[in-house]
């Protein structure tokens, strides 16, 4: 499938920018950064220093090329032989023999010789054209990869003759009509250690790879591209089990479907405090509160919900492991031990630290990306906060709520933060959620007790009042509220429930009731746990 | 022709030169009539009836014509002469104006020492 070249008519009307023709890639994330794609049927710079992924992304490009756009591709390489490069993108699942073998993909390997070629008189590298044109007219190809070229600078002597075919080749490039990538070493204040981006300067790309923190971060940015606007910034990427992957913030979450289904969050009170349905699907919620709370439970008990439904759930546990979480919650009657073995509850349990940040959003979005949960929780997704610098932070929590948003799962987060204060991470994600809980404990009469309230609830009418929360043998129960202008916890909600049962005449159980002049209450309390006398005014 | 191989060779100091009388096997890759290749081939054999009267064969390869023996020999330039026999194989790029750089980059006896 072979077009001309770019007819230079289309750019040159007057008054009128035209906006280039670009070449898809396929690759995750890139397409969006360079607005597109690749300038087609002109050649793009790619370098970076070693290792840092040039070779993958010319090869992705070119394997994408075949499989999504139909396109075949020649890759002419310099410094690994074709068995190696087979076998090193085997893992990847690029099958680049098959590929030959359909005639879809061209591998010409050059190998230069190590000491420098004697010369007598003048050349020129018509052997290159030669055995290039041949291979692209093999498979008549519309995109190549050049990786990478500067190494002919080491066995050639005579520079200005091979800087002169470059420039030819690169223009021949252009004339043949190929979208090519050209993969250069980064140099010491220049681009490449050669220069050659004086030749191939429509679109220039830099990969950089780097150590902070003891994590590993590769980052991409797009230096130039000429005629075309690109995202300017450096943009954290991936190579995981599928290939290359970029995640821009700028792509995401603004603009995608939005549901109208509420989900139960599995406490019945607690859907009544949130306009009386629930939270909706796809939003996410922060459960935060200080360590004990029942941020767990409940999230524990949202899963139950969901998966009650019929709908998937996954778990991504930081702290504690599967078969503690499953023990622990079933002592408090909420049994998930059924659900993952129907399929519907998957269990990730991982440590933040074994991991960077983009390591860690990488590998989530894969897991999610294969088992399509409708409902994640991340307890606590304040382990992973403390795992980077917070900036770093900021930007992959952006990321992964809106990964989960745009893809319609609901997600709750806990998080754990001090009493006294809410921490510098909470406030972080406070913006970027929908829906924020807040649990308590309050001291007072000699006990702790456990309240909640909606902090925040985007979209939906909530109740502004702090209840009372109770794990119970059944999971997490929101008491009702009374009193006036102060709300009564543990022993004097009891308390204060009795007096109300009395005073409307109902039957208490095994209460007995000292006679008393009216306005006065002991109450003893019907097996609901603890006992107290409290007297009331 | 057979190939005669001399006992010994005659500069016992640079033990790797064509020893006299040995047979030489060259290729010379060509593009087409360009100037270069046309250059290349009449200094070649200029240069090898000089120096290996009798004793050599040309073998003249067209890229336009046959480009996947580019491969083979891995040759990107253009012209290049490979030097196949005796072993080891050695090239040279260019022209071959340069017929000092040839005498010594095939590792020739000069005559005129």
């Amino acid at each position: 499938m072979r077009e001309g070249p770019v007819p230079s008519a289309e750019h040159a009307v007057a008054g009128v920018l035209t906006s280039l023709r670009k070449t898809p890639t396929g690759i995750q994330g890139l397409d969006e950064v360079t607005g597109g794609g690749l300038p087609r049927g002109r050649p793009t710079l790619v370098c970076g220093p070693a290792g840092c992924g040039k070779t993958l992304l010319g090869i992705e490009f070119l394997v994408r090329g075949i499989s999504e756009f139909g396109e075949t591709g020649v890759l002419l390489a310099f410094e690994e032989t074709r068995e190696d490069l087979i076998a090193n993108v085997a893992s990847l699942g690029f099958d680049l023999a098959g590929l030959e073998a359909k005639g879809q993909l061209a591998i010409d390997h050059v190998s230069i010789d190590p000491s420098e070629i004697e010369a007598s008189g003048e050349w020129d590298l018509e052997g290159l054209f030669i055995r290039l044109g041949a291979a692209i007219d093999a498979v008549g190809a519309d995109r190549v990869v050049i990786d990478t070229i500067e190494n002919l600078f080491g066995a050639f002597s005579d520079s200005a003759t091979l800087r002169a075919e470059l420039r030819r080749l690169f223009r021949w490039l252009k004339d043949r009509g190929v979208t090519a990538i050209i993969t250069g070493e980064r140099g010491e204040g220049t681009l490449t250690r050669h220069g050659i981006e004086e030749y191939v300067s429509d679109c220039v790309i830099v990969l950089d790879h780097r150590v902070s923190e003891q994590t590993s971060t590769r980052r991409l940015r797009v230096v130039k591209y000429r005629g075309s606007l690109h995202g300017t910034n450096e943009y954290p990427f991936l190579i995981g089990k599928r290939g290359v992957s970029v995640v821009p913030i700028t792509s995401l979450g603004l603009e995608h479907h939005v549901s109208n289904e509420r989900l139960s969050m599995g406490v019945p009170r607690l859907d009544d405090m949130l306009g009386g349905q629930g939270v909706y699907r796809g939003s996410s919620i922060l459960v935060s509160g200080s360590a004990g709370t029942g941020k767990s439970t409940l999230a524990a008990q949202f899963c139950d919900a969901a998966c009650a439904r019929g709908e998937r759930a996954l778990y991504f546990a930081f702290e504690e492991s599967q078969a503690q979480i499953i023990r622990n919650m079933g002592s408090v009657g909420v049994h998930l031990a059924r659900w993952v073995d129907e399929g519907l509850l998957q269990f990730k349990c991982l440590r933040p630290s074994l991991l960077g940040l983009e390591a860690h959003l990488s590998a989530m979005q894969d897991v999610v990306g294969d088992y399509d949960p409708s409902v994640v929780v991340m307890d606590p997704v304040s382990d992973l906060l403390t795992a980077g610098l917070s900036r770093d932070v900021s930007a992959m929590l952006t990321r992964l709520v809106d990964f989960l948003r745009v893809r319609g799962v609901t997600a709750l987060f806990t998080s754990l933060d001090q009493e006294v204060q809410l921490g510098s991470a909470n406030h972080q994600i406070a913006s970027l959620i929908d829906m924020w809980l807040l649990v308590r404990t309050h001291e007072g009469n000699g006990e702790r007790n456990r309240s909640l309230s909606v902090l925040k609830a985007r979209g939906t009418a909530h109740s502004n009042q702090i209840r009372e929360f109770l794990i119970t043998g059944h999971g997490v129960e929101l008491a009702d509220v009374h009193g006036l202008g102060k709300v009564l916890t543990g022993s004097a909600r009891l308390a204060e429930e009795a007096r109300r049962s009395l005073q409307s005449g109902a039957e208490v159980g095994d209460l007995s009731v000292p006679s008393a002049g009216e306005g006065s209450l002991f109450g003893v309390l019907p097996r609901a746990g603890g006992v107290a006398a409290v007297e009331t005014r | 022709m057979t190939p005669q191989i001399a006992a010994e060779p005659l500069d016992a100091e640079s033990p790797e030169l064509v020893p006299d009388a040995a047979f030489c096997h060259l290729r010379l890759y060509v593009a087409g009539q360009s100037p270069k290749s046309l250059k290349a081939l009449a200094n070649l054999k200029r240069l090898c009836d000089e120096h290996l009267p009798g004793r050599y064969e040309i073998e003249v390869v067209d890229l336009v014509q046959n480009p996947r023996l580019a491969a083979g020999d891995g040759i990107i330039a253009i012209p290049t002469l490979v030097r196949r026999l005796p072993e080891p194989i050695r090239k040279i790029i260019g022209d071959l104006s340069d017929a000092e750089r040839v005498i010594v980059g095939l590792q020739l006896l000069p005559s005129d020492r």
